[in-house]
């Protein structure tokens, strides 16, 4: 009885894999092939006939660019987010201060205001700021954070009181406590948000659509999808070779912090 | 959930929330606010002077068909998304949950796809059902359909469901599987020894038991796929052919960024913010819980 009932479990296991394991696979195959033989509808699920032609020839052309954009765009988000979050955090769970709650509700409130419902005015406040066609308008704007905020107000609060006198009586003011405590007792969560955040700036489209149109600028994410949108003639093997280079890294980060970043993902959620 | 042992400064703790506080100020609520004057006033055809409208924008907004159509499309879409991604991750997940060897390896497996951004899961199903090059699109064409999503409207919305719905999986599987592992222990032993198996102990047990999960899930998928799918259906689709896949988001920025249409758009805009609204209020009046990072 086990038995078969485990047979049923790998074979749904196994078909649920390939669902996500093929197309990767196939990105890469295509990768290797001869452009002409895959416009001709010649796509092989095996590798070959190309070569490597298709990396050498992304490697010289704009995709080291755009990655380098992707990796600043992606790290700067992350760690402003995390940053800004945990002094503000910080701010809101040790002191008291005026307007605290206002504060608080206002950062909270902006979790109901995702950059796809306000494209245009957002647009017109970033030309206002001269931040259109500048890197610094691919990050700045995305670091504000009511959720990262969220959840270190929670960390910081479970932190017990007893920790609070001691440093006190030490001598510690505020902000040693911050970075010899704070920061340390929180370390998981901020791992784990690292990996989330950095997913999230990597894999921004919209955003970066809207306040770049300097190619300079592009991401890898916006070079792809340019790539692919025009209909003819596309050299597919460099679209996909292009595509390796825009999966690896994000893929990398997840499967090389799984653990903690499931666990941040999930915490707090039971 | 608020602390006795506080420090006493007041200048302090104002400076480490400046930053925070001025980044939400500059890009939340000036442009928010811009979107809500802007919806209810009209500029003339020079563009010289802005008038106080009213609701005009929005009668216009809601009694123009092309915008009913896409609610609706919007909403078909959003509940074919959202109902596709979750039952396959659940079913991954119980599977996950009970499988004996390799657990390690089926996870990762699994929850990797996490990495992939939206506009990147198009290029990925390009290879499949492109009607020209795709695996799929070229083996359909050859077997007597007719397979082309830049032509075919129903095409067109299956491809963009399926790319979405398969992107989100990953979410999916590593929420219901966090969810399946925090049930007890005892109450699968108990129900085992009450002869409850299979189908039934999951449909009677353990689906109830997941609930939580599967609400806020719900919640999250609904969002994701009105908000977070743009670069998928850009890339596959860009909205086409005609309006056929045309969400509301997508419809925001074709009327905004494309056509100008400011008025409009900042309308439809205001629209959509009551909808992230509502569904984030239901969120937290019944669980509580945070969307995402």
């Amino acid at each position: 009885m086990n038995g078969r009932r485990d047979t049923v479990a790998h074979v749904v296991l196994i078909l649920g894999a390939l669902l996500f394991v093929i197309p990767l696979w196939l990105v890469f195959a295509a990768s290797t092939q001869d452009s002409a033989a895959i416009a001709r509808g010649e796509l092989s699920l095996l590798p070959g006939g190309g070569g490597f032609r298709a990396y050498a020839q992304v490697l010289s052309g704009p995709v080291p660019r755009m990655l380098l954009v992707s990796l600043g765009m992606a790290l700067a988000i992350a760690v402003g987010k995390i940053a800004i979050s945990i002094l503000s955090a910080f701010a809101i769970a040790f002191f008291r201060f005026p307007f605290r709650k206002t504060a608080f509700w206002l950062i909270f409130i902006t979790l109901m205001l995702p950059v796809e419902v306000r494209i245009i005015p957002t647009y017109s406040v970033m030309s206002d700021l001269g931040l259109i066609n500048s890197f610094t308008g691919l990050w700045l704007p995305l670091i504000a954070s009511a959720t990262a905020t969220l959840l270190f107000r929670q960390v910081f609060t479970a932190i017990p009181d007893e920790l609070i006198e001691a440093a006190r009586m030490d001598g510690a003011g505020p902000m040693r406590f911050l970075w010899d405590v704070a920061i340390p007792v929180s370390s998981a969560n901020i791992a784990a948000l690292f990996v989330i955040l950095f997913i999230y700036g990597w894999n921004q489209y919209l955003w970066p659509l809207l306040v770049a149109t300097d190619p300079k600028l592009n991401t890898i994410v916006i070079g792809i999808v340019k790539m692919i949108a025009v209909e003819t003639d596309t050299d597919w093997p460099l679209v996909m070779a292009t595509a390796v280079f825009a999966l690896l890294p994000p893929v990398v980060i997840v499967v090389a912090m799984q653990r903690w970043f499931v666990a941040g993902l999930t915490e707090g959620e039971k | 959930m608020e602390r006795r042992t506080i420090f006493g400064h007041r200048l302090l703790p104002m400076i480490l929330v400046a930053p925070q506080f001025l980044l939400t100020l500059v890009f939340f609520f000036w442009p928010a606010g811009q979107a809500l004057w802007s919806s209810v006033s009209r500029e003339d055809p020079f563009g010289l002077n802005t008038r106080f409208v009213g609701l005009d924008n929005f009668v216009d907004l809601f009694t123009d068909p092309l915008y009913q159509d896409s609610i609706l499309r919007t909403l078909v879409f959003m509940v074919l998304v959202s109902a596709l991604s979750m039952s396959i991750a659940l079913l991954l997940a119980v599977f996950a949950d009970r499988v004996v060897g390799g657990k390690t390896i089926y996870r990762t497996l699994l929850i990797w796809p996490y990495a992939i951004a939206p506009a990147m899961a198009a290029v990925l199903w390009v290879l499949l059902l492109q009607p020209r090059i795709g695996v799929i699109g070229l083996w359909l064409n050859h077997h007597g359909v007719a397979w082309d999503y830049h032509l075919n409207d129903t095409q067109a919305m299956l491809v963009i469901v399926l790319a979405c719905a398969w992107k989100q999986v990953s979410y999916n599987f590593i929420f219901f599987l966090a969810g399946l592992q925090s049930v007890p222990r005892s109450v699968l032993e108990a129900a085992r020894l009450d002869g409850a198996r299979g189908w039934h102990r999951f449909r009677t047990i353990i689906f109830p038991l997941l609930a939580p999960t599967t609400f806020f899930l719900l919640v999250v998928n609904l969002v994701y796929a009105a908000f977070d799918t743009f670069g998928t259906i850009q890339a596959l689709t860009q909205g086409g052919p005609g309006k056929a896949t045309e969400t509301l988001v997508v419809k925001v920025y074709r009327d905004g960024v494309v056509n100008l249409d400011i008025g409009s758009s900042s309308a439809q805009s205001v629209v959509l913010m009551v909808g992230v609204v509502a569904l984030t209020a239901l969120q937290f009046r019944f669980i509580g819980r945070r969307r995402d990072a």
